[in-house]
């Protein structure tokens, strides 16, 4: 069973003359434990399709199914999609958006403290990611006296935290140089196959685009496709 | 849970406590007028309360005498001591001057009293009572007066034989008593000049001046100079005996204007001291009005500093009211350290002001749930601004 399934999507903005079609009919599925790539211009209905995919927005029409529970169907909706982000899909996005006011261990925590999880159980879950996430040792710092590298490693670990079927990663090399930049792809590589997580990453990065073994390539609105180069990672 | 309001204050607490600080600076000022208040209203009965009268009886048809003038004889007391339910009868005049006192002056309002009666100060904390008829007086310690000072009222002087305190006029002026005999002197003693110049006036006046009237002159002269007036007659009522029964005797035979205790006071606290407590409530409300768009500016920009935060703590799935009791918490704990502050400087300042500035803890417990109540309110604008934001803007930028 697939991770997440998108099938016929379509999401209009306006109506009439003035309609902008900016997803046409977009399907596609991740596997559990799979990471594929999202590539697409600028205007190519990326931004749209993150957010259908994200729950922050209603699709015109289609279907939408995370671990084959369907969340959205042509008009239809599950009633608590706050609930649905918190618990069934992680973000990272392109900054690391780490609440700053909060430690480490606390951003990564939040979540779980969230999801209803007591205190103890939910710093607890942090720690442990934090230290398959190599991050451990800066559990007590605030975000802001972490280099871009630690703090990306961190929004993975948050994005974990309550251990989501699907997650959905936006941009998130693009402040960091080629070197970290593949240290990231090769975490959320790793992380997906042992956790069994789908990730989805939106990327421009010519660096990592080769690593990906499934890719698709969003134009005018539609989804294509394609088969990636699959390169192995440097050690 | 995480308590988000209290991490994010602790993570930048120096720039929040000072803000605060300045708030609170704001509500103290606030706080010493509401004290201002309480003092005025409480100076402004302090007088009446001290008499331990029952009765005021003042002139027919006016308000006196704190609030109108009121003339009567004085030998009028004679005539009430008389009546039924009247236990005790005696004149007492007031008059605000400037006190004299080693080159310097008070402003001080003069009460004339007569020995063991209502009327004179209801107690002492230095000294002895007067003893004598006349050059005798008791202070209330605000005139900085000390016991065995000399003090020169118009054309008398006195010495100083006891303090008193808390006997202050509805103005605030703090009261000097005196015999009535004194007063009497203080209120119509002429200098040898214009007595001199008076008389030239009278004799120079043919109606006044006849031939074949010697003693006309000399009654008129006498008359005019004549100084057996006072201003109110202060009653103590018999135990057992209806104060209003009473005052409706007088008032029925004796045609005076006769007021109760109750009346005195709303006379003094609701007409002569009323613009002075409107003008302070409007300042007031103007600094309540001022406090809320501060405390709102401040609440709003702190959350308009957060925005892609609250936008990320929405997508990863938290709920509104986490949001709002994030902010709502800020607010109240600038309300808090603000009250402290505005309590803590209200208590510093207050005794500098020249007038009694009366903090009441049932005051400082009201104005403690304005505050958190304004605070509330001004959170508003910011809570609508974060509700507002959707989780959709921390996607894609």
């Amino acid at each position: 069973m697939e991770a997440i399934r998108m099938e016929n999507l379509v999401k209009t903005y306006g109506s009439g003359s003035t309609a902008v079609h900016a997803l046409k009919n977009v399907s596609l599925y991740v596997n559990p434990g799979e990471v594929v790539g999202l590539l697409g211009p600028s205007g190519s209905g990326k931004t749209t399709l993150l957010q259908c995919l994200g729950a922050v927005i209603d699709p015109t029409s289609g279907r939408i199914a995370l671990n084959g529970e369907t969340v959205f169907d042509n008009g239809w909706k599950i009633n608590d999609l706050r609930a649905l982000r918190r618990d069934k899909i992680g973000f990272v996005f392109q900054a690391a958006y780490l609440i700053p006011f909060l430690s480490v261990l606390d951003n990564v925590a939040l979540l779980p403290m969230l999801a209803g999880k007591s205190n103890e159980e939910a710093r607890k879950r942090a720690k442990e990611l934090l230290a398959v996430l190599e991050v451990d040792h800066r559990s007590h710092a605030k975000p802001a006296e972490l280099s871009g590298g630690e703090q990306q490693r961190v929004a993975i670990a948050r994005a974990m935290a309550n251990q989501p079927p699907f997650i959905l990663a936006d941009e998130p090399t693009a402040p960091l140089d080629s070197e970290r930049s593949l240290i990231v792809i090769k975490l959320l590589t790793r992380l997906a196959q042992e956790f069994k997580t789908a990730i989805m990453v939106v990327t421009h990065d010519d660096i990592i685009i080769p690593r990906f073994k499934r890719l698709y390539r969003l134009r005018d609105g539609v989804a294509h496709e394609e088969q990636g180069q699959n390169l192995p990672f440097p050690d | 849970m995480i308590n988000l309001a209290v991490k994010e204050i602790s993570h930048s607490w120096v720039r929040y406590v000072l803000t605060a600080v300045g708030l609170g600076l704001l509500i103290g000022v606030t706080l010493t007028m509401t004290g201002l208040v309480r003092g005025m209203l409480d100076d402004a009965i302090a007088l009446i309360r001290g008499t331990h009268a029952d009765l005021w009886v003042v002139q027919e048809g006016t308000m006196g005498p704190y609030a109108e003038s009121s003339t009567l004889y004085d030998d009028v007391y004679r005539n009430i001591t008389g009546l039924p339910g009247v236990a005790q009868a005696s004149n007492v005049a007031y008059l605000t001057v400037q006190v004299r006192h080693a080159n310097k002056d008070v402003r001080a309002q003069v009460a004339g009293f007569e020995h063991d009666q209502p009327g004179e100060p209801p107690y002492l904390i230095a000294g002895r009572p007067v003893a004598k008829s006349r050059y005798e007086a008791i202070a209330d310690i605000k005139t900085g007066f000390r016991l065995g000072d000399k003090i020169s009222i118009r054309r008398t002087e006195l010495t100083v034989v006891g303090l008193t305190k808390g006997m202050v006029s509805s103005g605030g002026d703090p009261v000097v008593f005196v015999t009535m005999q004194d007063m009497q002197d203080i209120q119509f003693q002429k200098d040898n000049t214009t007595i001199y110049n008076e008389r030239n006036r009278l004799s120079a006046n043919p109606k006044l001046n006849r031939p074949g009237s010697p003693g006309l002159l000399q009654a008129v002269t006498e008359a005019q100079q004549s100084n057996q007036k006072v201003n109110a007659v202060l009653v103590r009522v018999t135990p057992g005996y209806d104060p209003a029964v009473v005052a409706e005797t007088i008032k029925r035979w004796k045609h005076f204007e006769v007021y109760s205790y109750e009346q005195m006071r709303q006379i003094l606290q609701v007409r002569v001291i009323a613009n002075a407590l409107r003008q302070l409530g409007m300042f007031m409300v103007i600094l309540a009005i001022v406090s809320t768009a501060i405390i709102a500016l401040i609440i709003y920009n702190m959350t308009m500093g957060k925005i892609r935060e609250i936008a990320v703590l929405k997508l990863i799935g938290a709920n509104n009211s986490t949001i709002v009791a994030m902010i709502l918490q800020q607010a109240w704990g600038l309300g808090i350290i603000g009250f402290v502050v505005g309590k803590a400087t209200a208590t510093l300042i207050s005794p500098l002001f020249p007038k009694r500035v009366e903090l009441l803890p049932f005051d400082a417990f009201i104005s403690f749930l304005i505050v958190i109540a304004i605070c509330s309110l001004a959170s508003l604008i910011a809570i609508r601004a974060a509700l507002k934001v959707q989780p959709a803007s921390a996607i894609g930028g």
